[in-house]
């Protein structure tokens, strides 16, 4: 979340998902809630139907919620900056923006407004083929709110210009005076469970838990203390970069818990090869996933249900997960493995209960200093919360950001870093469905939504699917410049005329096959919204 | 703050503020008023007629759900005139419908057999004539026998107003009035998305868990409240277990933020993985690349993880590990990873799939 970082001086979602039900207008872009945060979505629904609330989607696919939206732009895939840029223009033009507290809580409106000076409504519709009027009146709809709140997912960070694309919400948000009040703000929804939580936790190459810098040499020798240990203080590898150093040998062992990377990374042959190049892959897993398949060692851990600890919300509410059953077999907890591993190695780890590491992270972490299980125990608290005494922080950069001063970053469109040709004349994009969850390791094995969503499907528009003679139904060929996947048809206007979409969610249809590497430079984020393929009957 | 008004209930005087129904303030004051179509956070109907009051110098009998409080309104909630009408609606509502508890999952937590007890009804004074519904049993999440239901609407409302998934609705043909989809498809078959509100809200046993079928009587289960461990929503649940098997998954209310009670399907209905028997259940090594993976203690497992691991890090250096912790493990796993990947192999190289 570098965008918001940059722009506020922290990263994570600004305020609350209670706030959304009673906000005077919601902006939704890239997230589509109904499906992949569907009880947030519940209460997105309720403040359009029952408290007023408007809706304004930005959106290349007909997601559910267009259904309860005031005005729905759908911009060509990938072209989300320069209807951001196009927003503010029109605010700005219109003189429709929060001028006091742009003077008093910001900087850089000068160089944004240089650079949203092309971005006309016309010349946006060029780009994107959102129609002007439309821009126009999203513009007013959302500058003429008393607060307004932006959502997002990964639709809108999973783009070369994923980082881009956030600062131009940040950019939004700020020039309306959005951020620090209630109802308002720029808020991430996070995919899995407990990103917000990893990312606390320091389980980043470039920071120790809170984000304190590793390059920092105070906050290293903080550390060093703390952990009786020597610290290194140059920034680690991200997990494309790790797959990129095995590959050349540079990397000789990976030690992984819980993740499946051979299913979600992009370009997927290549991972495989890297990691079958390792010395040593540890693969630490609740089953036998795709790649632990390729391990050295496998490591039985327990699941959710058979352990106590915390997990941090999307809102940064911490709260607590309790053990429910016993694990099956010899399967432990994830955290007495690690200590295991760890012990052996010769740095002792004597923890006798998830509880006494949680009081070490309160030791440690300035923004979780006062959670305890105790306080907790009732109900979750958010973080920043420094003190025993403090009730947590529903919402962020109240009063002063972060940094200070909100900064706005002057962003440039620039098109997807693949664009379609007379080969591969169509966009696929990717994305998940509401029955399953990332990499299907655990809702593949639960009876009830494996029965409503038992395969993957290629969402198809009509147009297209006429132009490639494909029936609804029928098996088809997708092929990218990377590789070849095979699924059956959905033909649906969903999916806009020029564009498909997948789910990643099936081993066996992996759309990550066909996904293009290229990062984002900053978030490092892979560009899977949008690659170039083409499409044929099987 | 609203300026508050004087009511009597039950001979007790209160204050309260005028904007809430004689129900809401009964309730707020200990005072049980039974109710059967009331649905917190939706709108009052005044269905069912259970919820029957009497007002001092009101016509007739009034339903405490819709009605307002007066300045010094004086309500009664147990005279004779009201537990007969109370009787009256629950005899009805059993005799049209067949309430065999015998096998119903909802036994000992049905909120119609709850008030004939209370009512101290034997039986109805009307012959029992059941709809004759087919049981909805095409998909193994949500089963419905609507000769159970008793057109309460709650399932309707938190349907449309709580998860606004708009699928419910009453259908009126002839003299049976019935809830469902549009064009009285299955749910299977409806665009429902098995969110599961409408069986969590379902006072008798009209709409169940198909799961959890036969799988304990509700005394026989152990509760444990978690937190959904799907996206990042965070939502509260709790999951019922009977020795040890995990049984079903509910919401509650009672738990508040982030969900008020609600869930999604894969909450509701996505953790058979838990007890699925692929699990892994054993450490597992391959001592040589050709090799299969065998079955081994922990401790050598750790051995054999930590003796490679040092060897590589004397040879190549710290940075030739790398680690990856996970969005779906804990803070406490995620902290004591990086601690791990920090202080006991001495390098950065650590990252999750957060940007994936
Ligand atoms: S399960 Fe959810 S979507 Fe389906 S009918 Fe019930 S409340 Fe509506
Ligand atoms: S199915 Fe249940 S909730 Fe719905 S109307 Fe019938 S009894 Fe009421
Ligand atoms: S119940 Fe659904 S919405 Fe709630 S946390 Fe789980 S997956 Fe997310």
């Amino acid at each position: 979340m570098a965008g918001l970082a940059a722009a506020f001086g922290s990263g994570a979602m600004t305020n609350s998902i209670a706030e959304l039900e009673f906000t005077d207008v919601i902006l939704a872009t890239g997230t589509n809630t109904t499906e992949n945060h569907p009880v947030i979505a519940t209460k997105i629904k309720r403040a359009v139907r029952q408290h007023g609330t408007k809706l304004v989607v930005i959106d290349p696919r007909e997601i559910d919620l267009v259904k309860y939206a005031d005005i729905w732009l759908r911009q060509k895939p990938g072209t989300d900056v320069a209807v951001f840029n196009g927003l503010i223009n029109v605010i700005i033009a219109e003189g429709l923006y929060d001028k006091k507290y742009v003077a008093e809580r910001t900087e850089g409106f000068d160089s944004l407004k240089a650079a949203v000076a092309k971005y006309t409504p016309e010349y946006v519709e060029k780009i994107s083929t959102v129609p002007a009027e439309d821009l126009k009146k999203a513009a007013r709809i959302y500058a003429k709110a008393n607060r307004a709140s932006i959502i997002y997912a990964m639709g809108l960070t999973q783009h070369i210009s994923g980082t881009d694309n956030v600062k131009s919400t940040a950019n939004l948000s700020m020039l309306c005076g959005n951020v620090g009040i209630e109802g308002g703000g720029v808020n991430p929804l996070r995919g899995q469970n407990n990103v917000q939580g990893a990312c606390d936790m320091g389980g980043l190459p470039n920071v120790f838990p809170a984000y304190q810098q590793v390059a920092n040499e105070d906050a290293r020798k903080k550390f060093e203390t703390l952990w009786n240990a020597t610290l290194s203080g140059k920034p680690g590898l991200t997990i494309i970069e790790m797959m990129n150093a095995a590959g050349r040998g540079d990397i000789k062992a990976i030690y992984i818990m819980g993740e499946n990377p051979l299913l979600s990374d992009p370009d997927l042959h290549h991972v495989k090869e890297e990691l079958q190049k390792l010395d040593l892959l540890v693969v630490q897993d609740i089953f036998l996933t795709e790649t632990a398949v390729l391990a050295d060692v496998v490591l039985p851990s327990a699941s959710f249900a058979e352990k106590d600890g915390t997990f941090s919300n999307t809102e940064r509410r911490v709260q607590r997960i309790r053990k429910v059953v016993n694990a099956p077999g010899e399967a432990k907890p994830d955290w007495e493995i690690i200590a295991g591993i760890s012990t052996k190695m010769g740095y002792p780890m004597n923890y006798s209960s998830a509880k006494e590491i949680f009081e070490e992270i309160s030791k440690v972490t300035p923004s979780y200093a006062g959670i305890s299980y105790d306080r907790i125990e009732k109900e979750g608290i958010q973080w920043p919360c420094p003190t025993a005494e403090h009730n947590g922080t529903k919402f962020l950069h109240k009063d002063k950001f972060t940094r200070g001063l909100g900064l706005f970053h002057a962003v440039e469109y620039i098109p997807p870093a693949e664009v379609t040709d007379k080969e591969y004349p169509l966009i696929l994009s990717t994305g998940r469905v509401i029955y399953h969850y990332h990499t299907g390791t655990m809702t593949r094995r639960a009876q009830g939504p494996s029965e409503r969503c038992p395969e993957s499907l290629i969402e198809i528009n009509p147009a297209d699917a006429a132009k490639f003679v494909i029936i609804d139904g029928q098996m088809v060929k997708v092929t990218s410049r990377r590789g070849v996947v095979e699924a059956k048809a959905c033909i649906t206007e969903k999916s806009p005329q020029g564009t498909i979409f997948m789910n990643f969610h099936f081993a066996e249809t992996a759309v990550n096959l066909l996904t293009n590497s290229a990062l984002d430079p900053i978030g490092k984020i892979p560009e899977y919204k949008v690659c170039a393929v083409k499409l044929e009957a099987a | 703050m609203e300026t508050k008004v004087n009511v009597t209930i039950d001979g007790n005087e209160i204050s309260a503020n005028p904007s809430q129904t004689i129900l809401q303030v009964a309730t707020n004051n200990g005072i049980f008023i039974p109710t059967l179509c009331h649905y917190q956070n939706t709108t009052n109907v005044g269905a069912c007629r259970v919820c029957l009051v009497e007002v001092e110098n009101a016509r007739s009998l009034v339903a405490s759900c819709c009605m307002p409080i007066n300045p010094g309104m004086v309500v009664r909630t147990d005279t004779k005139a009201v537990r007969d009408a109370q009787k009256m609606v629950i005899e009805l509502l059993w005799s049209s419908g067949d309430h065999n508890c015998l096998t119903c999952e909802q036994n000992g937590q049905c909120e119609l057999q709850n008030l004939v007890y209370w009512l101290k009804i034997e039986k109805p004074r009307f012959e029992i004539e059941t709809p004759g519904f087919a049981i909805e049993d095409n998909n193994t999440m949500i089963s419905r026998d609507l000769n159970k239901c008793i057109l309460c609407g709650r399932c309707v409302r938190a349907c449309n107003e709580i998860q606004v998934n708009e699928v419910l609705d009453f259908a009126n043909r002839g003299s049976h009035s019935k809830v469902g989809p549009a064009f009285d498809d299955d749910y299977i078959h409806s665009n429902c998305v098995f969110c599961g509100e409408c069986m969590q809200v379902c006072p008798t046993g009209a709409i169940t868990c198909k799961m959890a079928k036969f799988a304990g009587r509700p005394w026989e289960l152990t509760k444990t409240r978690t937190t959904c461990a799907y996206c990042g929503v965070g939502c509260q649940m709790d999951i019922f277990t009977n020795n040890g098997k995990i049984v079903k998954v509910s919401g509650n209310r009672e738990y508040g933020t982030p969900n008020e009670g609600s869930l999604c399907v894969k909450g509701r209905f996505g953790m058979d993985f838990i007890q699925h028997p692929d699990r892994l259940t054993k450490p597992l090594i391959r001592r040589n690349k050709k090799d299969d993976l065998k079955e081994v203690s922990w401790d050598e497992a750790y051995s054999f993880i930590a003796d490679k691991l040092s060897a590589i890090k004397k040879i190549n250096g710290a940075d030739s590990i790398a680690g990856l912790s996970s969005a779906r493990c804990t803070n406490e796993e995620n902290y004591l990873f990086q601690k791990f990947m920090r202080a006991t192999i001495g390098t950065n190289n650590v990252d999750h799939c957060a940007r994936l």
